[in-house]
C-alpha cells in the first residue's frame, strides 16, 4: 500500500504534528514502506483463526463501582500551562 | 401519517436520534473518581481521567452492569463479547486525545421501544445499538475575558450512547420517544434522565423526503438537552430543509446547533473539519466478555417495566387506557397509585383522585409528586370513607382540600368538623315531609316536570349543609313524590 503526500500530510495534521512541506515526500515513501512489510502477514492464511487479544488467558479485569479518587484538584493541575482559579485555561475555542 | 405542507408538495420527515445517557453509578467508567452534579471544579478526575502518563484503565463493573440492564428493558439483544475502542480527535475537552468508546462491537445490539402516540396508535421504534463510552470534560467559555476554562469532573463518566433507527415521523413522535426513553431507564435505575443537568441529551437525525419516496439528504442538530427543544429543533429544521429544496437547491449533509432563544438550528463552525476519528482497538483494555448466567441473573432482576406495568393495571384494576399510561409514566407515581388503589373496592376511583384531584392540586401549588402532603395512606383512607358511605365524593373534596393544607388524616377532618354523611333514612324522610308541606306547588308539579326533582334534591342538600347521602334523598323523593 502506497502513501501519497496528501495522505501523508491530512495525518500529521490529524496527529497535530507538524511537518514541513519538504519533508512530506520523503516521510510518504517512508510509511509506504512500513505498510509494504507489514502487508506481508496477508500471505498468512487466517480466515478460520480467531483474533488474538492476548498471548496469555487473561480476562478483563474490573473495579467496583465504589469512590477511591479525588480533591487533588491542585495535584491535577500541578503541571497545566496555564490555569484560572481551579481550573484548567486554554486558548478560546468556540462553536 | 403526518406530512407537512410545503409549497409545491407535502413532505414526510424522517427522524433517527442518537440518545446519551449518563449510567447511575457512584465512580467513572474507568476510573474511581466519583460521578456526582455539581462538585467544585477538578474535584472529581483522578490520574486516569486526566490522562496522565502510565495511567492504565480498569473498567467499572456497575457501569457494564448498567448498560446491559438496560439493553434488557429494550428488549435488545446482549453481546457477549464487546470491544473497547479509541476515538481519536484533539479538543480541549479530550485529556487523552481520544474518547474511549465502542465502535464495532457494542454491547448492545438490535432492540425495540414500543411508543403510544397520541391518536391512539402504537408504534414500535427500532433501537440500533447501544454501546458504553467516555463522557467529555465541560467548557465554560464566558467566564474568563482570554480564555475557555475547563472542568474535567465529568471527563470519563459513564455513558450510554443509545442509537434509534430513523422510525420516527414527526416531531411529537420523536418527544414521545424520547419520553418514553427516559421512561424505561428511570425505572431500570440506569439513568436519572435529568436533561437540565445534562445527564440525558439528543442527537437528532433529521431528513424530508415526499411522502414514501426516497431517503433525503440528513442533518444532524447536536446535543439538545430537553424534549421541548428536540420538538422546537425538528419543526425548524424540517421547515428549513424544505424550503431549500423547493427553491431548487440541495440539502448540504452537516451538523447543525440548536439555538433555544432563536429556535432554529445554525451550522456548526467547526463542520469543515472533516470528521476522522480513526478509531481501533483500546490496546489498555481486553476485549469485554460476559457470562450469559451473568445476563440472565440480571434480567431477572429487571423491575416491572412500564408497558406491562400499563398493562396489568388496566387488566386487574380496570382502568382506562388513557389513565393507566398518565399514572405509569413515572414507577414513583405508579407505586403512589398502588399504594393507594390497594385493599380499595374501586381502583378506578383512586386513579381518578390520584391524577384529577392529587396531580391537579400539586401542579396548582407548583409541587413535584414527591412533595405531597397526602400521602398514599392517607389518600386511601379518604376514599375508604367515600366507599363505606361516611362522606359524599363532594364533601370529601373539601375534606381532601383541608388534608393537603394541614396534612391531617380524612376520618379527624370529617369527626372535627362533623362532615358525616346522613345516611339516616328517617332524619332525611322528616327534612323531605317538611319540605313538601312548605312547597305545596313544588310537590305537586313534579309528575309532570320530572326537573323539580332536582330542585327538591338541591333544598334536601341545603338543610344538611350538603351532607345527606344523595343516594338515599333520591330514593326518599321518589317515594314521596312520584309514589
Amino acid at each position: 500500500m502506497a502513501l501519497d503526500t496528501d495522505a501523508v500530510r491530512q495525518i500529521a495534521h490529524l496527529a497535530r504534528v507538524r511537518v514541513p512541506e519538504a519533508d512530506l515526500e520523503v516521510l510518504a515513501g517512508e510509511l509506504s514502506n512500513i505498510l509494504t512489510w507489514v502487508e506481508q502477514l496477508n500471505d498468512v492464511a487466517t480466515e478460520d483463526v480467531p483474533a488474538m487479544t492476548s498471548a496469555v488467558a487473561v480476562s478483563l479485569p474490573m473495579r467496583e463501582d465504589k469512590v477511591n479518587e479525588g480533591d487533588h484538584e491542585d495535584a491535577i493541575l500541578a503541571n497545566a500551562p496555564d490555569r484560572v482559579r481551579d481550573f484548567f485555561a486554554v486558548p478560546k475555542v468556540v462553536d | 401519517m403526518s406530512l407537512i405542507k410545503g409549497r409545491t408538495s407535502d413532505w414526510e420527515i424522517v427522524i433517527g436520534m442518537e440518545i446519551h445517557a449518563q449510567v447511575t453509578s457512584a465512580a467513572k467508567l474507568f476510573s474511581g473518581a466519583a460521578t456526582e452534579f455539581g462538585a467544585e471544579p477538578n474535584t472529581q478526575v483522578s490520574l486516569v481521567d486526566v490522562a496522565f502518563p502510565g495511567m492504565l484503565p480498569v473498567i467499572n463493573k456497575r457501569c457494564i452492569e448498567q448498560a446491559v440492564r438496560t439493553g434488557l428493558g429494550l428488549n435488545a439483544q446482549i453481546n457477549l463479547h464487546s470491544v473497547f475502542d479509541r476515538k481519536n480527535y484533539f479538543y480541549p475537552d479530550l485529556p487523552a486525545g481520544y474518547q474511549i468508546s465502542q465502535y464495532k462491537d457494542p454491547i448492545v445490539g438490535e432492540g425495540m421501544v414500543t411508543v403510544d402516540l397520541d391518536t391512539g396508535e402504537t408504534r414500535k421504534i427500532g433501537i440500533e445499538r447501544l454501546h458504553l463510552e467516555q463522557d467529555a470534560g465541560k467548557l465554560i467559555h464566558d467566564m474568563d475575558p482570554k480564555h475557555t476554562i475547563v472542568d474535567l469532573n465529568r471527563a470519563g463518566v459513564a455513558l450510554m450512547e443509545i442509537v434509534s433507527k430513523p422510525d420516527m415521523r414527526s416531531a411529537d413522535e420523536a418527544a414521545i420517544f424520547l419520553t418514553k426513553l427516559r421512561s424505561i431507564l428511570r425505572y431500570l435505575g440506569t439513568c436519572d434522565g435529568n436533561m437540565e443537568q445534562g445527564s440525558m441529551r439528543a442527537d437528532v437525525n433529521v431528513s424530508v423526503r415526499k411522502p414514501g419516496g426516497e431517503l433525503g439528504t440528513r442533518c444532524e442538530i447536536k446535543n439538545v438537552n430537553s424534549i421541548r427543544f428536540v420538538k422546537q429543533a425538528i419543526e425548524h429544521e424540517a421547515r428549513r430543509q424544505i424550503e431549500i429544496i423547493e427553491d431548487g437547491g440541495d440539502v448540504d449533509q452537516e451538523t447543525r446547533l440548536f439555538d433555544p432563544v432563536r429556535g432554529e438550528t445554525r451550522a456548526m463552525r467547526s463542520k469543515e473539519e472533516a470528521h476522522d476519528y480513526r478509531y481501533f482497538p483500546d490496546p489498555d483494555l481486553l476485549p469485554l466478555e460476559l457470562e450469559k448466567d451473568w445476563v440472565e441473573k440480571i434480567k431477572a432482576s429487571l423491575p416491572e417495566l412500564p408497558d406491562s406495568k400499563k398493562a396489568r393495571f388496566i387488566s386487574d384494576y380496570g382502568l382506562a387506557e388513557s389513565d393507566a399510561a398518565i399514572i405509569v409514566a413515572d414507577r414513583e407515581d405508579a407505586d403512589f397509585f398502588e399504594a393507594v388503589a390497594v385493599g380499595r373496592k374501586d381502583p378506578k376511583l383512586a386513579a381518578n383522585w390520584v391524577i384529577n384531584e392529587l396531580y391537579g392540586r400539586l401542579n396548582k401549588a407548583g409541587m413535584a409528586r414527591s412533595e405531597t402532603p397526602v400521602t398514599a395512606e392517607k389518600l386511601s383512607d379518604l376514599l375508604a370513607l367515600i366507599e363505606s358511605g361516611d362522606i359524599s365524593g363532594r364533601i370529601a373534596k373539601a375534606v381532601f382540600d383541608e388534608m393537603f393544607d394541614t396534612g391531617e388524616a380524612a376520618d379527624s377532618i370529617v369527626e372535627e368538623k362533623g362532615l358525616k354523611q346522613i345516611n339516616d333514612i328517617g332524619a332525611i324522610e322528616t327534612i323531605v315531609d317538611q319540605l313538601i308541606v312548605d312547597n305545596p306547588q313544588q310537590a305537586a308539579q313534579v309528575k309532570e316536570q320530572p326537573k323539580v326533582m332536582g330542585w327538591f334534591v338541591g333544598q334536601v342538600m341545603k338543610a344538611t349543609q350538603g351532607q345527606a347521602n344523595p343516594g338515599v334523598v333520591n330514593e326518599v323523593l321518589k317515594n314521596k313524590l312520584v309514589g
